[in-house]
């Protein structure tokens, strides 16, 4: 029984034959509506989401499949003090397969070990959030034609976003991707991420304080929101929220077929303007997000279409 | 200084200065009954200065606490006032139940009763790290004993 904790859980190979098979579904979806039929999927949100709970419910009713969960702690037994380890022993008795969210880091990973079915980190805390990467590498893909040679720009928190950091350690495993990496100081990439995943393996990359002058270069912006809940202080949140807003101006000094990724929900760091722009692909980008949930629900599950 | 020759008992040398009482507390010798002799900064050829630990029993030295804290110490067993055997340990692969994670965020701070583990990530850098949550562990910071 395989699950999905960490994004480094599978190979090159395997993620390539989940985007082939995302893009069998975006191109053939009536081939995929019974796949999962009399399947469930347990949603286990130990903390808030939208996009993506719905994305994974929405996927398994996409498949023919029913969907059964919580969203909240307050609303599961966890507010009554049961373990993780509890609540998936006894969830992973009445679904075939487990989506779990949850605020601390390696939640999924506890809940897997007692887990009698498949079980998908869909993000824990500020460490790992796979299918995330999954949307992203898939929307890289499909926008851009593949993943080699592309100079790949991450923009705004670069220390907590850990959607930064998956994707990082996904594309690494890439030839010829280059990183620029544009934070304010306060907001760099953790040093074990850098060194662990691009000095190590001799991946070209560039720092940059300035949004504006590493621009022309790249072939894909990828925008993070400077997030609330990651702050133990409200002052230094406050001083850094604004550090990088995209603007129409901004997309002038971009190429003509750059294209700019955010993992949402976007706060204030991309105009609305900016939407307009056939080169903002972050709405586009969570549609990829429930395709490739499809296709990984379907390799977990051992089905083949 | 003289600290007189144990007949039957372990003796734990090179450990790096400054690490002995670490390395008494986590090993729980506080709570032996036997005599236990901490001897600090002595002056070596091979390490400038050491640690160095006698307890005069024949106890079960848990090996992955004396490697985790100090990587280049050695174990010597003493049987009738002769080195019978002397250990030298390796970096274990896994420690399980040595030392507590430090990060606030991770599971380990709510679970119950589960089992702390850390993997050896880096055997160059004798660098370990929490298998639920990545955050590295220091040996040279004192953790909260298990």
């Amino acid at each position: 029984m395989r699950h999905l904790i960490n994004i480094l859980d599978f190979s090159v190979e395997e993620l390539d034959e989940l985007i082939k098979v995302a893009d069998d579904i975006i191109a053939n979806p009536v081939k995929y509506q019974d796949a999962c039929n009399h399947k469930i999927l347990g949603t286990l949100f130990f903390e808030p989401s939208t996009r993506t709970r719905l994305s994974f419910e929405s996927a398994m009713l996409s498949l023919g499949g029913q969907v059964l969960g919580f969203s909240e702690a307050n609303s599961s037994s966890a507010a009554k003090g049961e373990s993780v380890s509890d609540t998936a022993a006894v969830v992973s008795g009445y679904c075939d397969i487990i989506a779990m969210r949850h605020p601390k880091e390696g939640a999924p990973l506890v809940a897997s070990a007692h887990s009698h079915v498949p079980v998908i980190n869909a993000g824990d805390g500020g460490h790992y959030h796979p299918t995330q990467t999954l949307a992203d590498l898939l929307t890289i893909h499909h926008e851009k034609g593949g993943f080699e040679g592309l100079t790949v720009g991450l923009c705004g928190d670069l220390k907590f976003g850990r959607t930064v950091h998956s994707l990082i350690e996904a594309l690494s495993r890439y030839k010829g991707v280059k990183f620029v990496l544009i934070s304010p100081e306060e907001l760099k990439l953790p040093s074990f991420v850098k060194d662990e995943y691009i000095k190590e393996k001799n991946i070209p990359y560039e720092q940059s304080t300035s949004l504006d002058d590493v621009m022309p270069q790249l072939d894909v912006l990828y925008m993070t929101r400077v997030q609330k809940e990651r702050f133990f202080n409200e002052e230094d949140y406050l001083r850094l929220k604004d550090s990088y807003i995209l603007t129409t101006d901004k997309m002038k000094l971009a190429k003509d077929d750059m294209i700019v990724m955010h993992p949402l929900p976007r706060v204030n760091e991309i105009s609305v303007a900016v939407d307009e722009d056939p080169r903002a692909s972050y709405f586009r980008q969570t549609l990829y997000g429930k395709y490739m949930r499809m296709a990984l629900i379907l390799k977990l599950l051992n089905i083949t279409v | 200084m003289k600290i007189d020759a144990i007949k039957n008992g372990i003796v734990i040398d090179h450990i790096t200065a400054g690490c002995a009482m670490q390395l008494y507390n986590m090993l729980g010798l506080d709570k032996l009954d036997c005599s236990v002799a901490i001897i600090k900064n002595v002056p070596s050829a091979k390490m400038g200065k050491k640690d160095i630990i006698k307890i005069d029993s024949n106890i079960n030295v848990n090996l992955d606490i004396v490697s985790f804290i100090s990587p280049d110490a050695t174990v010597n067993i003493i049987v009738d006032g002769i080195c019978r055997e002397k250990r030298n340990i390796e970096l274990p692969e896994r420690l399980v139940n040595i030392i507590k994670c430090k990060n606030p965020r991770c599971i380990t701070t709510t679970e119950q009763e589960i089992r702390h583990i850390f993997v050896l990530a880096d055997r160059n850098k004798r660098e370990y790290r929490c298998i639920y949550c990545d955050t590295k562990a220091d040996s040279r910071k004192n953790y909260k004993l298990k």
